[in-house]
């Protein structure tokens, strides 16, 4: 096998999850040569929802109805906790600079400052979040002005009732009314995926036809709320014309992952980041890493076609938990599955988990994960740096809960974030001593 | 068979026998007495099997593990073994068996082992082992003896439901959910049952001419309720469900009985154990990581595979043992059953049948119903012996394997599957609920699981569990916030045999879950 010159850059992004996306993103903005491989991406389980802090303690189930403030009160009293490396300010910022991408490119979103919002899913239960696709908007409005709303759902799509919805949203919500319809040129098909129909949705005629469906099922509706299945990646066109059509605002609620709103950020990602110079190699698995006598990184990626490689100044890893791959749990610990990096991790396996997988204190292997310094690089048995120029970011590192404290996507883009600086600075200051 | 008197509080009900306990023993007693005219209601405190007929290995024995050391049980697995393979074939897999022993077991053990099976009248063959190696190659390579036996492999929740079907169909009453808290006596005679719906805290009252406690490891609780106790040791097992089939047939390490030491093939798995633990309380029994390391580690020897193998499930069960606390090995009290009439200890009207196996429960209830029907003048005899159990279509949801085979020979268009990885259609949920009758209005998810193979496959739940509740309401069994609570029970549920388990593909599928359940849908707030 003949080995082609390494690819060169200044920082490799390993994972394309949320952190990574928002890791490679930072890069490319601050001006970074940068290369980013992942093989899948927890992104298209994701909700669309971006959370940033819901509830803390997790143990009393306190909900947050200021984020900012729940972090503040979260970084007094988990030290380690990520968030509480960070500044407000710059967790805010992150935020922005990510948020930002996908709103130039066709998919906005919609929060108040300092406020969590009351949003659906898909078995009718409401939840917290913070940044809120556009497209699922007129719903958080609707049911806080206890609007009357016309929920519909679709002949031969599984997974999602609009009468189970407005059953279960009922004494929040009682002005809810489900209505089951059929969905244009579905005839043919035994079963209607999500994704089918958001593409279907694209065409101009697909609405105009639904929108004729509905429209005299509408009655008193105020508003119009339907599965997440309005268009793929032209959301902000496709929801605003099919507004105008139907005559009412709209809504999505997301359906049960992997769903559309997932897919949409990735798709959207995928379209769009290379125009900010960033090299994606995807899907790919990173198998080997060395480091070079100089302090560089080179990486083997894993292809049975091509042999490349890359040669990085430094690497941001991003490479999620048991999902994502970045963690593995054997029938005896877990490991880090790159570097072999010590985790933070309970001391035996019949301590990983609960007895009730709902305990509000969570599972203790939830906070299992590598362990940081303050400019996010993980730390080896020692307590140092496990290399100089080796960072992480998003749900990999430890002292978290996102699944219960809400925390997930804030956390991975502020972290990235983080992250990300702390390897320009180290960068500039070499460069000021050289 | 409705029961509209139900719903007041604190009704009564008037049979002529009341069973207490929905296990093998008491759906099986229920049966007997039915298709010998005589009506009852069963009483259970949970769901159908709630106790040990839902948590065993499902092993249908030939006899010959028990041929060193219990020589009456062997006697009795062989003769019931055959008379349910003729009767009962539906929830029978008959697979064979085999004793194997590997390097460094008991020498003597082996060499007795034939003498044992002969004295006791259970055929064997010795094995070739290379024909052993070669008929199941799943075997360890250090294998150094063989017999082949007549075990064989039973789906004790086809079983239990089918007896109570037919049980049903011919007169008697099945009430769920619904525990027996007292009796009333006078003068040495049980005039009235006290019983509580667990659900809904109502009172009710039975009236029976005659009482059984079928209650399996609950027995001795029972007995003293009634003012009569019969010591029990409680005897905790645990078994690890693969997640796909190892050997065609059942394989029995050829040693004294012990840990982790028989695989029980079903459908597409096999279940390997068990583990023998002596508990103190019934409640809340959990398997430990301890003991699935035990097995992994023990289980290896004779079938190196199960190192690296999927597991998909882990449950235990309590052996209803009868006994006194000698301290010795559990697996070595008897497995012979006892059928205790306490009218010697003047309560006249009651008796109580525990013990035994899943193997036996015809026989225990042969027995029973034998004396029941002397002492209410009933002359009619046992029929369950030739008599075929029919089949109830739609049970059949319960064997791995079964649905996916059926669905794929022929569905409707719209028949979507609910459950994509054991392949469970929308089809069989409606028969799930049609053949529950007047049950169906204490639908929920954890209901239809026991039922069906919903929530038994490789995604923990996770997914058919949302699709299964939204079918639900949009047929209607459902209404306001109601489905919540049973999404959280059911997950909970499945949860027990997953927690321990977790590592490798399982752990991440179950983060997954975690991250849609908690993550996304919020269901723990
Ligand atoms: C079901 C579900 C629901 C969710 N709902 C919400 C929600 O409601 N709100 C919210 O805010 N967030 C939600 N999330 C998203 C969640 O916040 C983020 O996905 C999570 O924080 C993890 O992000 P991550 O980028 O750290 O890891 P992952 O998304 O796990 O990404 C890890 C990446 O690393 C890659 N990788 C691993 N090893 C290698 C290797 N050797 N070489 C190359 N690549 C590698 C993987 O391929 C993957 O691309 C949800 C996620 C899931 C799964
Ligand atoms: C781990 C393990 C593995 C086994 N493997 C095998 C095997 O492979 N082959 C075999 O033949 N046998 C096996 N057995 C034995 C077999 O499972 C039992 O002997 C048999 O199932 C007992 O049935 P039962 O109906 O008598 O008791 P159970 O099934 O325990 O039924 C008793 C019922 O009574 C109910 N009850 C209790 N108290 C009350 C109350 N107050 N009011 C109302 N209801 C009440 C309980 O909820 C329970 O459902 C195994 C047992 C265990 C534990």
């Amino acid at each position: 096998m003949s080995h082609p010159e390494p690819i060169q850059c200044d920082l490799m992004i390993i994972g394309t999850g949320m952190a990574g996306m928002a890791a490679a993103l930072f890069a490319a903005n601050r001006g970074l040569s940068t290369v980013q491989a992942g093989v899948s991406s927890e992104v298209i389980y994701a909700s669309g929802y971006m959370d940033l802090l819901g509830v803390h303690p997790i143990e009393d189930q306190k909900l947050w109805d200021n984020p900012w403030a729940g972090i503040e009160a979260m970084a007094r009293e988990i030290p380690n906790h990520p968030y509480a490396l960070m500044e407000m300010e710059d967790i805010n910022t992150a935020l922005e600079e990510f948020i930002s991408f996908f709103h130039e490119n066709g998919i906005p979103y919609q929060r108040k400052m300092a406020e969590n919002v009351e949003v659906m899913t898909p078995v009718g239960k409401t939840r917290p979040t913070y940044f809120v696709p556009q497209s699922m908007w007129a719903g958080v409005e609707a049911m806080k002005a206890q609007h009357r709303c016309l929920l519909v759902d679709f002949q031969r799509m599984q997974g999602f009732s609009a009468r189970q919805i407005a059953e279960v949203i009922g004494n929040k919500w009682p002005n809810v009314r489900p209505a089951r319809i059929r969905f244009p040129e579905g005839d043919k098909l035994t079963e209607l995926y999500p994704e089918w129909m958001a593409r279907k949705m694209e065409s101009p005629i697909i609405r105009e036809k639904l929108a004729r469906i509905i429209h005299p099922l509408l009655e008193d509706a105020r508003v119009l709320g339907l599965p997440a299945i309005l268009g793929m990646t032209r959301t902000k066109e496709v929801v605003e014309d099919f507004a105008n059509r139907v005559g009412v605002p709209v809504f999505e609620i997301p359906t049960i992952p992997p769903a559309v709103p997932g897919l949409r950020l990735k798709e959207t990602y995928e379209q769009y980041i290379s125009g900010k110079g960033v090299r994606l190699l995807f899907p790919k698995r990173i198998g080997q890493v060395q480091q070079e006598p100089d302090g560089a990184f080179l990486l083997t990626v894993e292809d049975t076609v091509s042999n490349d490689r890359v040669r990085s100044r430094g690497i941001l890893l991003a490479s999620g938990r048991f999902l994502g791959g970045g963690l593995h749990a054997g029938r005896k610990r877990i490991e880090e599955t790159l570097f072999d990096l010590p985790v933070f991790q309970p001391a035996a396996r019949s301590e990983w988990h609960r007895e009730d997988f709902f305990d509000p204190r969570g599972h203790p292997i939830n906070r299992a994960g590598l362990e940081i310094d303050d400019t996010f690089r993980p730390l080896d048995i020692s307590g140092q740096p496990a290399f100089p120029n080796l960072f992480a970011a998003g749900s990999i590192l430890a002292h978290q809960d996102w699944m219960r404290m809400k925390c997930g996507s804030g956390l991975a883009i502020a972290t990235a974030y983080a992250a990300v600086n702390a390897f320009v600075k180290q960068r500039v200051d070499k460069d000021l001593q050289a | 068979m409705a029961f509209p008197f139900f719903r007041k509080k604190g009704s009564l009900i008037k049979t002529r026998v009341l069973i207490i306990g929905g296990g093998a023993t008491g759906t099986g007693l229920a049966r007997d007495l039915a298709l010998r005219g005589v009506h009852c209601v069963l009483v259970e405190q949970g769901d159908i099997n709630a106790g040990a007929s839902g948590a065993n290995h499902g092993l249908l024995h030939s006899g010959a593990r028990y041929v060193s050391k219990d020589p009456e049980a062997a006697r009795e697995c062989r003769d019931e073994s055959i008379i349910l393979k003729q009767t009962a074939s539906h929830c029978i897999e008959d697979t064979g068996g085999l004793f194997v022993a590997v390097e460094g077991d008991d020498e003597k053990f082996i060499a007795d082992f034939p003498g044992y099976c002969s004295h006791c009248g259970i055929s064997f063959r010795e094995m070739d082992i290379k024909e052993a190696r070669s008929l199941e190659p799943a075997l360890s390579k250090n294998i150094i003896a063989a017999f082949e036996v007549a075990d064989a492999s039973i789906d004790p929740f086809k079983l239990v439901l089918e007896n109570i079907t037919q049980a049903r169909k011919l007169g008697s009453t099945f009430i769920r959910n619904t525990k027996v808290v007292g009796f009333k006596k006078r003068k040495g005679h049980i005039n009235t049952v006290n019983l509580v719906n667990v659900q809904t805290g109502e009172d009710l009252l039975i009236e029976a001419d005659h009482v059984v406690n079928a209650s399996g490891a609950w027995a001795g609780e029972i007995a003293a309720l009634a003012g009569d106790p019969i010591d029990m040791i409680y005897s905790k097992g645990s078994l690890l469900i693969t997640h796909s089939r190892i050997t065609g047939r059942v394989v029995n390490r050829l040693r004294p009985p012990s840990d982790a030491d028989i695989l029980v093939p079903g459908g597409t798995v096999s279940i390997i154990g068990t583990t023998s633990a002596r508990v103190d309380a019934l409640d809340d029994i959990r398997p430990t990581a301890a003991e699935v390391d035990l097995i992994v580690d023990e289980g290896t020897a004779m079938l190196p595979g199960l190192e690296s193998m999927r597991y998909i499930r882990v449950y235990s069960g309590v052996r209803p043992l009868i006994g006194t606390q000698t301290g010795e090995d559990d697996r070595y009290v008897s497995r012979g059953f006892d059928l205790v009439d306490h009218s010697g200890k003047g309560i006249e009207n009651f008796v109580t049948i525990t013990g035994g196996k899943l193997t036996t429960y015809r026989l225990m209830a042969e027995q029973t119903a034998d004396l029941v029907c002397h002492r209410l003048g009933v002359t009619a005899p046992c029929r369950t012996q030739t008599e075929l159990l029919p089949s109830a279509h739609a049970w059949k949801w319960t064997v791995p394997g079964i649905p996916s085979k059926e669905w794929l020979k022929d569905h409707k268009p719209d028949d979507f599957l609910l459950c994509e990885c054991e392949m469970v259609p929308r089809s069989a949920l409606d028969s799930i609920i049609s053949a529950m009758g007047e049950h169906k209005k204490q639908l929920d998810l954890t209901t239809i699981g026991k039922r069906s193979r919903i929530g038994k496959g490789a995604c923990q739940g996770s997914l058919c569990s949302i699709r299964v509740l939204v079918y639900l309401y949009d047929k209607g069994h459902l209404q306001s916030d109601q489905g919540v609570p049973h999404l959280r029970k059911f997950l909970n549920e499945r949860w027990k045999g997953q927690r321990v388990l977790l590592w490798d593909m399982p752990l991440i599928q179950s983060e997954l879950k975690e991250a849609i359940h908690c993550g996304f849908l919020s269901l723990e707030i």
